[in-house]
């Protein structure tokens, strides 16, 4: 499946912290808070990245970038193996939006500083270029060309957020992910930014890679989405048809348990929400404390992410995955 | 290009009107009158050292044996002569000089090689941390006077070497202190951001890290440069720096030390110099560190003030409350009693051989229905209270009795004003704003940041910080008593009793050092006069209560032990220990997972409707509210737009902003929904334009709407709103309905 219309792969990427011995030879703990995951980004498309805190989604998100080393697996990008190489090697092609966007602003520099800077240690653009360029970028975000002689602190959250794009963009990178990117906004000015991220993408070709803790934003901008539980991937689909009818037990708990205006969400009655402990964790699927399809054998190995019985692009990693009908409490054999 | 242009002259314009209104770092100095007096006087200071070459003084080394020891005032020597008929004046502006040029250069000298080792073990962190950290240590093991005389002791004596030593000294001073902002710095995200720029560690560090840095070097700096006078003083004094015949300050005095007796006056005014520049500099250094230090600044460390105040001779809304009150939410047209007093005909009697807490709290439905002791405990929960109203309608949001005029409003609020006073700005954070909630209620305040839902929430209670926040105007009316002009002691009383918080982050809420058990037991005793054990028993039924799993045994786990929704649920026992009347709950969800946030959510919406306890829920997110608020209002710029039923209000809004609230956000199964962006953001609430402050971003604005104080009036169904040209049931926002179709 390596199409050449992959502009990454991901392969097994796995992170760790801590572990080791101290100077004294104890052990360290050790917390693992990517277990694995393996995906395949397309071009032109907003894979959207979904799961609750804890997950392990912001990690991958800053592998990905190269802001972490990944403890195992591999990042090529078209082909080629980046995940040793380090920041700058990946941030050529691929590029961030942090969710904060006052903080990812340096306070003490000017909107020109923080948007020139991309340009002349990514691309190597003499000044003249640069300026061009400038214009051209701070207009792309809808921001006025006088803003660029600004201090962040100046600035709105929504404005700020639309400098942290124009940030991302000015490096011309491929892929942009964007973690968060409108969690810490006002919802009038979401809206703003979710359109404008539209609009950049068409205008540029990109490949976005969404992560976000907001079922219903995901479902508007991604084509398609995986699931993050516990540092793994535990179920990916195409947009549509993962939120009509998700394979996952966890995804389901996802999607009836985000609150729509109007209607009372049916989420299931007495779910503890609990993690399993990630300094110890269990040997099989670690949603099964909180599963109501729960059987014997998925708690003795992590099931494997594969296709299930609805074609080769919805994958799950479970055993006893819902059926199409309306979910139920009842377990379901598969074939 | 030319309209543009000008158009955006005028925003540079008024933004630079707007930041020169900050006063300036140097302004704020010289507002500060003992650093201004420091800066004069070491300015003179500094003056007379500059202008030593030119002043018409004696050679300060021309010794005249026959002159030795002239006293003060001795035509030709000002200030006398010393043992070797050396003019003192003369020595004492050529010794200062010395002793200021030592005293700076090993400063900075200090802070450059200190700041350079403390940017780069901060940033490098792991084994370049260590190593360099544990060599500073090593240097501040010793006694720094001790560590000077070594470093003399090797290179010999000599003012050059005791500036040296001087600063060396006083390098790990720089190295500990800037290398724990660094620390804190490198972790930042705009960090990150350098280095997905492409920038390398050094670049970094030089054009990212050390400009947040500087002012804490130069705040540094200026506490230091005192000190590091004195200490060259020091060690000339011990004849180890300047060496005879040159002048400084220190050999003056030592000089002096040796006719102390005989002629007091030659060590006296060396010795009145460095008090006096020591003393500037120092005073000079404390300005700078309160003008320049942002927590300073902003207050911080200022102690708060009990209760927000209250503005003497406040503004107080038009009708008399006590007697024909007029409640502005719930969408009726009638008028309805206000909280009537405790003792009010509308509550049946208290049941005999209650306690008196339990009195004050006076929850006399519940005791009447059932009589259980005050804390329901699991009992509360398993209660199948046959109460009219609260199992009806829970599908439809209609909650327990919205209403229900017959029952008393916990909360009465009228015209409440909370304003932000600061330098010549007034903030008109809740600017006019009416409330009602009856027992078992649930009200939904909304609003985008900076709306003034949070600041209204914590008026009531008076959590508003003072300074700056004052209450400006309107009641607070709580079961009959105006809780503006309550006295600090009922304040008290009711904070966490009758009136109790949930806040956003139960992190910052529980206290991190104490057992979760122990802070709910802490809520009981601080209202109840428990014992410590009877409290603990009834701790864990809370905790049952709120459905805390294995609630003993969580009784001991401190709150980081706890996940995010079980650090809530304490919140919530701590806010339910008392059985409230009122649970103000500001945000209690928005920093938890969906999955936990529906469970939260549930318990919450269900204690209430058991306990009929009223609920002021504040949040943001309209999904939220829908499930538990029997009626929403809805803020913008400090006052209520819109108020009604829920159900109403998220289905057919009538004010255009509600409706572009609703529409912005994407909901779960509509991808295809377009989002509306409204362009713009809310006006800053110190220059609130005339009229309604809406009207720059509504796309129904006509020029009637810029004009005069629109009022919140019924428009349809429950619906109330502070709207000239309302929408039409379902209609949608955009320009081109007539919006005159659409008035009532």
């Amino acid at each position: 499946m390596t199409a050449p219309s992959n502009v990454m792969e991901i392969r097994d990427l796995a992170r760790t912290f801590g572990g080791g011995r101290t100077i004294f030879g104890t052990k360290k703990p050790e917390l693992t808070a990517v277990r694995g995951v393996s995906l395949d980004l397309r071009m032109g498309e907003t894979l959207g990245i979904v799961g609750e805190s804890g997950c392990g989604k912001s990690t991958l998100a800053r592998m990905l970038v190269g802001l972490d080393r990944p403890t195992r697996g591999a990042i090529r990008l078209d082909g080629e193996d980046l995940s040793a190489s380090g920041t700058k090697a990946l941030a050529r092609r691929v590029q961030y939006v942090f969710q904060d966007p006052v903080s990812s602003l340096n306070p003490r520099q000017t909107i020109r500083a923080i948007l020139e800077a991309p340009m002349r240690h990514l691309l190597g653009l003499g000044g003249k270029e640069r300026l061009a360029r400038l214009e051209k970028l701070i207009e792309a975000v809808n921001l006025r060309p006088e803003f660029l002689e600004r201090y962040p602190h100046e600035f709105s959250g929504g404005q700020a957020q639309r400098i942290g794009i124009a940030r991302a963009l000015a490096a011309e990178p491929d892929v942009v992910v964007l973690d968060e990117p409108v969690s810490a906004l006002d919802v009038s000015v979401q809206a703003q930014v979710l359109n404008l991220l539209d609009r950049l993408k068409q205008e540029r070709g990109l490949t976005y890679v969404f992560i976000s803790h907001d079922l219903a934003v995901v479902e508007s901008v991604a084509t398609r989405v995986a699931v993050m539980y516990f540092g793994e991937i535990v179920e990916e689909a195409p947009a549509r048809q993962l939120f009509r009818a998700p394979l996952h037990p966890y995804t389901d708990l996802l999607i009836r348990s985000a609150p729509v205006p109007n209607r009372r969400r049916a989420a299931a009655k007495g779910d503890s929400g609990e993690l399993p402990d990630p300094y110890d964790p269990p040997p099989g699927c670690p949603f099964a404390p909180r599963c109501p399809r729960v059987e014997a054998d998925c708690r003795a190995a992590m099931p494997p992410l594969e296709a299930k019985d609805r074609g080769k692009g919805h994958r799950a990693a479970c055993l006893h995955p819902l059926p199409l009908s309306a979910p139920t409490s009842q377990p379901h054999e598969p074939g | 290009m030319t309209a543009a242009a000008t158009t955006s002259d005028t925003a540079a314009q008024t933004s630079g009107k707007e930041r020169r209104e900050r006063p300036s770092t140097f302004a704020l100095i010289l507002n500060n009158r003992l650093a201004a007096a420091g800066l004069v006087v070491l300015g003179l200071i500094v003056l007379a050292a500059l202008a030593a070459p030119i002043l018409p003084l004696a050679d300060p080394n021309a010794t005249d044996p026959a002159n030795r020891l002239a006293p003060l005032l001795t035509p030709g020597h000002l200030f006398g002569t010393d043992a070797l008929g050396r003019d003192i004046l003369s020595r004492l502006v050529w010794g200062t000089r010395v002793s200021l040029l030592v005293g700076f250069s090993a400063s900075l000298i200090a802070a450059l090689f200190g700041s350079a080792i403390g940017l780069v073990a901060g940033y490098a962190g792991g084994r370049t941390d260590q190593i360099l950290m544990r060599l500073i240590d090593l240097m501040m093991a010793f006694p720094y006077i001790l560590l000077a005389l070594a470093i003399v002791a090797i290179l010999g004596p000599g003012l050059i070497n005791a500036l040296y030593a001087i600063a060396i000294v006083n390098v790990p001073f720089f190295a500990r202190n800037i290398r724990g902002i660094t620390v804190g710095l490198a972790r930042r995200e705009f960090v990150d951001a350098a280095r997905l720029s492409g920038k390398g560690p050094l670049t970094i560090l030089g054009s990212d890290i050390l400009p947040n840095v500087l002012p804490t070097i130069v705040i540094t700096l200026s506490t230091t440069v005192g000190w590091m006078i004195l200490e060259t003083a020091g060690l000339s004094f011990l004849g180890l720096g300047a060496q005879p015949p040159q002048a400084d300050l220190g050999s003056m005095l030592g000089d002096g030390r040796k006719v102390m007796f005989t002629a007091p006056t030659i060590s006296l005014v060396p010795g009145l110099m460095i008090f006096l520049i020591v003393m500037s500099i120092n005073l000079i250094g404390d300005g700078i560190r309160d003008a320049l230090d942002p927590r300073l600044r902003s207050g911080a460390l200022a102690r708060p003030a009990f209760r927000t105040k209250v503005a003497k001779g406040r503004r107080m809304p038009g009708e008399d409350i006590g007697e024909e009150p007029q409640p502005l939410e719930g969408g009726s047209s009638h008028h309805s009693p206000l909280p009537a007093d405790d003792s009010g005909n509308r509550h049946p009697p208290l049941p005999a051989g209650i306690s008196p807490t339990r009195g004050e709290i006076d929850k006399t439905e519940t005791s009447a229905a059932a009589d259980l002791p005050p804390c329901g405990g699991s009992e509360g929960r398993a209660r199948p209270v046959a109460r009219p109203g609260v199992r009806q309608g829970r599908g439809g949001g209609q909650g327990t009795n919205p209403d229900d005029k017959s029952v008393s409003p916990v909360l009465a609020v009228r015209g409440l004003e909370t304003e932000f006073r600061i330098g010549r700005s007034v903030y008109h954070a809740s600017n006019g704003v009416d409330l009602t909630i009856r027992p078992g209620e649930c009200l939904g305040l909304v609003g985008e940041s900076g709306s003034g839902k949070s600041v209204t929430a914590m008026s009531l209670m008076g959590l508003v910080p003072s300074p700056p926040g004052v209450i400006a105007g309107g009641r607070i009316g709580f079961k009959g008593e105006d809780l503006a002009d309550a006295p600090d002691g009922r304040i008290r009383a009711l904070r966490g009793g009758a009136v109790s918080h949930v806040f956003q982050d139960p992190l910052a809420t529980l206290h991190p050092l104490f057992a979760v058990g122990d802070q709910v037991v802490e809520a009981i005793r601080a209202h109840q006069p428990l014992g410590r054990k009877a409290a603990a028993e009834k701790a864990r039924d809370l905790l049952d209560l709120v459905r805390i799993p294995n609630a003993a045994r969580r009784m001991k786990a401190l709150p980081h032990e706890l996940s995010g929704g079980l650090r809530q649920r304490v919140s919530i026992a701590i806010a339910l220990a008392n059985d409230p009347d009122l649970i103000i709950a500001d945000e209690p969800t928005t920093a938890l997972d969906v999955t936990v946030q529906a469970e939260v959510l549930r318990l919450l919406d269900e204690l209430r409707r058991e306990r009929r306890t009223a609920v002021l829920f504040i949040t943001h997110d309209f999904g939220v509210v829908s499930e538990i608020a029997d009626k929403v209002a809805v803020m913008y710029a400090g006052r209520i737009v819109e108020t009604g039923k829920t159900a109403e209000i998220l289905a057919r809004p009538a004010h255009p902003y509600t409706r572009m609230l609703i529409d912005c956000v994407p909901v779960m199964g509509e991808p295809e929904r377009r989002l509306d962006a409204v362009p713009g953001r809310p006006p800053a609430v110190n220059r609130l334009p005339p009229g309604c402050a809406f009207a720059d971003r509504c796309p129904r604005v006509r020029p009637d709407c810029r004009e005069g104080e629109i009022e919140l009036e019924p428009k349809r169904g429950s619906l109330e709103a502070r709207c000239l040209y309302p929408l039409g049931p379902g209609e949608a926002l955009s320009g081109e309905a007539d919006p005159r179709e659409a008035r009532p």
